[in-house]
């Protein structure tokens, strides 16, 4: 397969591998100036050698023409060529809409497709890919005939033009409930459960696109997600996130990203757990966190975001103490992968770091496990350390110690004495109620379980602190309460 | 306009992001000569078939597409071999046909359904009610008064391979093949006969073009 413009300049010996990696870091670009928000339009521009111009409108009558010197031409290179002028016109909304009010024309396409002219049945298949492109959804509907041959044809052996129907299905899923609705009886859950057996990378990759379109589809928690989950898909995405020397990073993303969508629906997470969800994605957090220490890799954050998130949703349902040696086995670990990555956040995407303390948040809520291991491993500093940078992440990093503190007066007596107080008493300073009402919370407990630090606290004006806030409703009880407490010890 | 080889949503942003579409390579119209490096043309090497190409990867794909999966007993070619599988089964197995008596043996062509169909006629309006498939699907024509392969020459084979864009339409008269005694194949013994009656045709049903 070609891939545009780069393909003119590379030597002569280049395989198909160098153009993969060239488009590969192409899309790490991409992915770069996306995330800095460059790219606000739905397309990204294209890297067009011949200029925007090289998609010209086509009229009705030339479609026409092209349409009957495709199927019924009589040199083979003139129907490939003419199918070629279509697929370039096709780039153009405009013509595309030409295209399918023309009586036959969607039918004639479909009949290309399924030919025995292999070039020709490219061909076509690269006209409706452009179709897919379209943002009009009765572009997309048009396309509702080839739909069941772009299935079958997933289970062939051309990686490259399974690859082609992939991403036209994935882009057909996105515009079109319709579509949608054809697909799912038409069987593309046990034809993309085949296909994820394929080992090409490309393919997998392309097939995660489908899936996730899938999977964030509006009706997808109640019409998708259950069939999916009752397909092999879920065991053959775990078995592609596994940590390795067979691990790819972009097909790992893909179906990383697959897993949120899918717990985060909560459609049947226990079903996921019973496959291993919880083991593969915590060794996949330790190995991030090994990755992001020896490798500067900007990318890593796309996968980093839905593994969080994942353990985070799964954690929610289940309690931790409960999940048996294996996870007892790694909870220090786990707590010093999940740090090495808030570190690696702070420096490279700060946005990720309410994703991490979350998860720290779930990790601790009910294990004093966790909570020890935050403790002895020294984590209370670095953890301090992320308090002044928002009030998401303040709040979120009080809960975390509340979280310790709750556990009782041998956690507290590792609370204080140390740093912690004069960071809590600066929170007070701040304006937020609800970075206040937490920080109050904390108090509560390191004054229930460790009073000897109510003296630390009178001595340093805390009870000044206090009073800046005993006015505002929601803390006016806890306010009250802190004070009485704080007096009569 | 553009289309382009993408990435995926924006995905480390909170908010919900609009869907981009993708392709698979940059599709900006360069022509496949420029891009490619020229070989020497060769031709297919599969017997009976004088296909010419000067690029490798527009063999790989008319090797798989037209010979990867073809019944070597009636030349047809498929698109998997799961497909390849059935079209053997019930076309040129004899037993098929004698168990096909007594008990439901046309299995549905969607992957992942089981169903099984007393007649290839039940089993296309199960497919076509059930998987909303087209009732025209290019691979599931049922057996024609044709019958089995004849023994096939050379010129002939080319002629069955150009059968092509006019295939949607599926008629069983071999109006377009080249009149001819139809022979059965030596390897079948006489005694079975194929084919569900020779006056049984297809009923072609023209489907109304809804796409405009």
């Amino acid at each position: 397969m070609w891939s545009g413009r780069q393909a003119r300049f590379r030597p002569l010996a280049c395989g198909v591998e160098e153009l993969r990696r060239r488009r590969r870091e192409r899309e790490a670009a991409l992915r770069k100036a996306r995330r800095e928000q460059h790219l606000v339009s739905k397309r990204l521009l294209r890297e067009d050698a011949e200029g925007p111009c090289a998609a010209e409108l086509l009229r009705e009558v030339e479609v026409q023409q092209f349409l009957r010197l495709a199927q019924s031409g009589t040199d083979e290179k003139e129907r490939e060529k003419a199918l070629v002028s279509l697929r370039r016109g096709l780039q153009h909304p405009e013509t595309q809409q030409t295209f399918i009010r023309l009586e036959g024309s969607v039918r004639t396409l479909v009949g290309l497709l399924t030919s025995n002219r292999a070039l020709l049945q490219l061909e076509a298949a690269r006209c409706l890919h452009e179709l897919s492109h379209s943002e009009q959804s009765a572009v997309a509907e048009a396309c509702l005939p080839a739909t069941s041959y772009l299935l079958t044809y997933l289970s062939g052996h051309s990686s490259d033009f399974i690859e082609l129907c992939l991403y036209t299905l994935g882009n057909l899923i996105v515009e079109s409930e319709a579509v949608r609705k054809q697909l799912l009886p038409q069987g593309i859950v046990p034809a993309l459960a085949a296909c994820i057996q394929s080992p090409y990378v490309a393919v997998l990759e392309a097939l995660g696109y489908v899936l996730s379109q899938l999977l964030q589809a509006k009706e997808a928690p109640e019409k998708i997600i259950p069939s999916i989950l009752d397909s092999t898909l879920p065991q053959h995405m775990l078995r592609l996130m596994q940590p390795g020397p067979k691990l790819n990073l972009g097909v790992a993303v893909e179906f990383a990203w697959c897993l949120h969508y899918i717990t985060c629906s909560q459609v049947n997470n226990a079903v996921l757990i019973t496959h291993g969800a919880l083991a593969t994605l915590v060794l996949l957090l330790l190995d991030l966190a090994g990755t992001v220490q020896r490798v500067d890799d900007a990318g890593l954050e796309l996968l980093a975001c839905p593994v969080l998130r994942c353990l985070s949703n799964l954690l929610a349902e289940v309690p931790v103490e409960s999940e048996g040696e294996e996870m007892q086995l790694r909870d220090e670990r786990v707590m010093a992968a999940l740090f090495i990555l808030l570190q690696f956040f702070l420096q490279k995407q700060p946005s990720l770091l309410p994703e991490g303390l979350w998860l720290l948040n779930n990790l601790t809520a009910n294990s004093p496990t966790f909570c020890t291991s935050l403790l002895s491993l020294d984590l209370l500093e670095p953890l301090l350390q992320l308090l002044p940078l928002s009030n998401v992440v303040c709040i979120l990093v009080l809960t975390v110690l509340c979280n310790v503190a709750e556990k009782g007066p041998a956690y507290c007596q590792r609370l204080w004495p140390g740093p912690l107080l004069s960071c809590v008493l600066n929170t007070l300073t701040l304006s937020d109620t609800e970075v206040v009402g937490q920080s109050l919370e904390l108090l509560q407990l390191l004054f229930l379980y460790q009073p000897e630090a109510i003296q630390d606290f009178l001595q340093q004006s805390g009870l000044q602190a206090l009073e800046q806030h005993q006015e505002e409703a929601q803390l006016r009880d806890r306010i009250r309460a802190l004070q009485q407490t704080a007096i009569h010890a | 306009m553009g289309m382009c080889s993408g990435t995926s949503t924006c995905k480390t942003c909170l908010l919900r992001c609009p869907r981009l579409r993708r392709s698979p390579w940059n599709v900006c119209g360069l022509s496949r000569d420029a891009s490619f490096p020229r070989v020497p043309e060769f031709t297919c090497q599969v017997a009976g078939c004088c296909q010419v190409f000067a690029a490798l990867e527009d063999y790989q794909h008319h090797y798989h597409m037209l010979h990867a999966n073809t019944c070597s007993l009636c030349s047809r070619a498929f698109p998997s071999g799961h497909l390849l599988d059935i079209h053997i089964l019930e076309w040129h197995d004899s037993l098929f046909q004698i168990l096909a008596q007594r008990q439901d043996m046309y299995q549905c062509l969607v992957e992942g359904c089981l169903e099984k169909f007393k007649t290839s006629q039940d089993r296309k309006d199960h497919m076509v009610r059930f998987h909303l498939y087209p009732a025209d699907f290019r691979f599931d024509k049922p057996k024609t008064s044709r019958g089995p392969a004849m023994p096939v020459a050379a010129d002939l084979l080319a002629r069955a391979l150009q059968d092509d864009g006019a295939a949607m339409e599926v008629c069983s008269e071999p109006t377009a093949l080249p009149p001819c005694t139809r022979t059965y194949n030596h390897r079948i013994p006489s005694t079975v006969c194929f084919g569900q009656g020779a006056t049984r045709g297809f009923k072609s049903s023209k489907k109304k073009n809804k796409h405009h």
